[in-house]
């Protein structure tokens, strides 16, 4: 059972790629360049095999335990390949779904590949708006956090701007930042902004003020000054908490991301996308769309593995 | 004197949110020896763990004041080290990182990084430094933590109610090293208690509080040379003697204060 299992992509892999070459293209769909899903199936399958025997042979090696079976994503994998030949087949092979609103997969991976320059413009474009706005928020929402967490007159003060500004969907802002900034792209950076600043301030301080106090008892009984009691006992404590609204924040950023640029926007993925949809070129949407997929996909990994790294001290955490 | 400890008239009251007026302390004189182990025993609301949060500066007396040696006390420091039912533990530090805590915001942590192992080994803890205090049973955690306020070296160790969590063998187990830790350390230790027995056992002085108002109704001294054998007749008669004052306090005990 497990040796089929194991083989399963392999069939899969060699179905799909014998449709593509075998079976006739339809009329009605444009002729791509190159036969990029065959190209794409067999290079995902070969990284796939030599990926689960490398690692395994190195967790031999080292003796560490793999945290699943061998091929243990292997019937994954082929029902995935077997799914897309499906869509191949119902696409380009027959025509049988509006030819275009679901164009060639060759077409869509295609894109990917002849697209490449302009996508990865875009992509570059995305993340500097992306990074320059989710630090932005990030870096005032914390600090702001700790400030209302400890302080009972900058609570008093900024709880209430917080109440009143915070639920305003960040995209509402859009006319008045077109106003108040001179740049389109500093409208977009604050929007961004704002979508991560408000799940983390409110995040934060409530964090903060959930720390059990006896903490502070006993590190001012150790000798521990008000600077300490804030960096070395409020704020790790309060990090589970704090991990939490950076990451509804960063989810949040995402949208304000494809929202912001729609204002002026000269590069960007949301923006190569909208483009694209407004030129009816559908297998670049779908290249754009697999690329928004992959990126935001990296990033909430890489902001796992942080967490798993900060928050390993916790019992319990939710893996990724 | 250092390690001296005396509470001169020390009162304590504070308002509750529905703005009645409750004392915590009714008016406390003691003298502590430096080097004693000095037990407060007494049920619930006779002020004993107020005493103590007065004496590490965690609150403030409305009237009176507390001295260690001849310092006023007007905030926590680390000179009286503390310890609570609960361990504590900064759940975010390993146990190494927990117990050289105290030296690290007090930027000693370099020149005395040789006495975070020996402090580890005190305990009975060294293998343990990379562990996370989840990761431990309740007596280690409280072992960890009495390391933790250790370190420091202070003149006092303030105990609240330390081991009334741990089951009787690891609480027996305990009472000894604490002991034997006083004994090394020479430091003054004041622990708040519920169990006669062990008040009996660890204290050179016990002082018997009851609520309502709370207040000290005795302090007996203990004559019994270390270590102790529970089954001693002076031991049993000092034991019901303590129980006797605590029964007749308890005969009017029905408000809990939660203090």
């Amino acid at each position: 059972m497990k040796k089929i299992n194991a083989l399963l992509p392999l069939i899969s892999a060699a179905a799909a790629v014998a449709v593509a070459f075998g079976v006739p293209d339809s009329s009605l769909h444009q002729k791509s360049a190159h036969p990029y899903f065959a190209y794409l199936v067999i290079i995902v399958t070969v990284i796939y095999y030599a990926g689960a025997l490398i690692g395994n042979a190195v967790n031999k090696k080292k003796k560490k335990k793999a945290d699943n079976p061998l091929f243990y994503r292997a019937l994954f994998l082929a029902g995935v390949i077997l799914f897309f030949n499906i869509l191949n087949i119902l696409t380009v092979k027959t025509a049988l779904l509006p030819v275009l609103y679901f164009p060639a997969l060759d077409r869509v991976f295609g894109t990917l590949v002849e697209d490449r320059e302009l996508i990865g413009k875009c992509i570059a474009f995305s993340m500097q708006l992306l990074f320059k706005g989710v630090f932005g928020g990030l870096i005032i929402g914390f600090f702001m956090g700790i400030a209302v967490g400890f302080s009972k007159t900058a609570a008093y003060w900024i709880n209430p701007i917080i109440r009143i500004l915070g639920p305003i969907p960040s995209t509402a802002w859009i006319p008045i930042l077109l106003v108040v900034f001179a740049k389109a792209s500093s409208a977009s950076a604050f929007i961004i902004g704002i979508s991560v600043w408000f799940p983390t301030v409110v995040l934060t301080s409530s964090g903060i003020s959930n720390v059990k106090n006896s903490y502070f008892e006993v590190s001012s009984t150790l000798g521990a000054k008000n600077i300490h009691k804030i960096f070395k006992i409020g704020v790790p404590a309060a990090m589970p908490s704090i991990f939490l609204g950076l990451f509804n924040g960063i989810c949040g950023s995402f949208v304000a991301l494809m929202t912001a640029e729609m204002i002026g926007a000269k590069y960007g993925i949301g923006w190569y996308v909208n483009w694209q949809k407004e030129m009816m070129a559908y297998s670049n949407v779908y290249a754009g769309l697999i690329v928004i997929a992959a990126l935001f996909y990296l990033i909430i990994t890489i902001l796992f593995k942080i967490r798993d790294r900060v928050l390993g001290w916790q019992k319990g955490v939710i893996k990724w | 004197m250092v390690g001296a400890i005396k509470f001169d008239g020390v009162k304590k009251s504070f308002t509750t949110l529905e703005g009645e007026t409750v004392i915590a302390l009714g008016g406390v004189d003691l003298e502590i020896e430096k080097g004693s182990f000095v037990c407060l025993i007494g049920p619930s609301g006779c002020g004993k763990s107020t005493m103590l949060r007065l004496l590490a500066g965690l609150d403030t007396p409305t009237e009176g004041a507390v001295y260690l040696g001849d310092k006023k006390v007007t905030r926590p420091d680390h000179d009286r080290g503390l310890v609570f039912q609960d361990p504590n533990l900064f759940p975010w530090l390993n146990i190494y990182d927990n117990i050289s805590f105290g030296l690290k915001v007090r930027k000693l942590f370099k020149e005395r990084k040789n006495d975070v192992n020996e402090f580890i080994e005190l305990v009975g803890l060294k293998g343990f430094e990379k562990s996370f205090p989840h990761q431990l049973s309740g007596g280690m955690c409280q072992r960890a933590s009495l390391a933790r306020a250790l370190i420091g070296h202070p003149e006092a160790l303030l105990l609240d109610e330390p081991l009334g969590a741990l089951d009787a063998f690891t609480r027996m187990n305990m009472q000894d090293e604490l002991l034997r830790i006083k004994k090394e350390k020479e430091m003054t230790m004041i622990m708040v208690t519920h169990d006669v027995d062990e008040a009996v056992y660890l204290a050179d002085k016990i002082v018997v509080m009851t609520p309502r108002p709370a207040k000290i109704e005795k302090v007996i001294d203990v004559h019994l040379s270390q270590p102790r054998d529970r089954n001693n007749p002076e031991f049993i008669r000092l034991r019901s003697e303590i129980l006797k004052i605590l029964d007749f306090a308890g005969k009017e005990r029905d408000i809990e204060y939660n203090i």
